[in-house]
């Protein structure tokens, strides 16, 4: 299974989103020396009813929780666009 | 002193701190240098820390706020977020006003 693949199955698991877009944008930063452990850089818009009333650091917590391990290892960076539907 | 007391020390002492990849001069990583055009937008006079010099504040940093990324704003000692969630205070204006805050 790809980054990508996992991404999309941890983050539908825990957050049901009704969208949810990633993009790989790890070939945009290949080299430099922040990226030296490997690790991808990736894109995520993602809407959920799970962030209704909660605030953009709460939100960002919940997408860092449901990856866990894949933030120390598989992805190096990662943007994050979170929506509750009521925002759309 | 623990890598955890430093944290907490750096942060208290410094009311705009930025922990980030690189120099504001010569970020190492694009968030980095978005989080540094960001403060400089806003007019921030800050301080920080390349956590590329020092591997005990890179990962201690993550700890001490649990959040997994680099960059991390920190305003009054008080955790503001990363590049994206500067980005959305920057736009909306609020971002401005605790950097307002501190200088007064």
């Amino acid at each position: 299974m790809s980054t990508v693949e996992r991404i999309e199955q941890r983050l539908t698991a825990a957050l049901q989103p009704e969208s949810l877009h990633i993009e790989d944008e790890s070939s945009q930063h290949a080299g430099h020396a922040g990226a030296a452990s490997g690790g991808g850089h990736y894109h995520v818009m993602l809407v959920s009813p799970r962030f209704s009333g909660q605030n953009t650091v709460a939100r960002h917590r919940m997408v860092y929780d449901a990856l866990g391990d894949m933030m120390q290892k598989d992805i190096h960076a990662l943007a994050l666009k979170l929506y509750a539907p009521e925002e759309i | 002193m623990s890598i955890q007391d430093t944290i907490r020390e750096q942060v208290t002492e410094n009311p705009v701190m930025l922990y980030m990849k690189g120099s504001p001069d010569f970020p190492q990583c694009g968030f980095s240098g978005k989080a540094v055009q960001i403060l400089q937008a806003v007019g921030a006079d800050f301080n920080s820390v390349d956590v590329l010099r020092d591997n005990e504040i890179r990962e201690g940093i993550k700890q001490f706020s649990n959040w997994p990324t680099i960059p991390q704003l920190y305003i009054n000692g008080e955790f503001v977020g990363g590049s994206d969630i500067m980005m959305e205070l920057y736009q909306n204006g609020e971002l401005q006003k605790l950097v307002d805050a501190v200088k007064s």
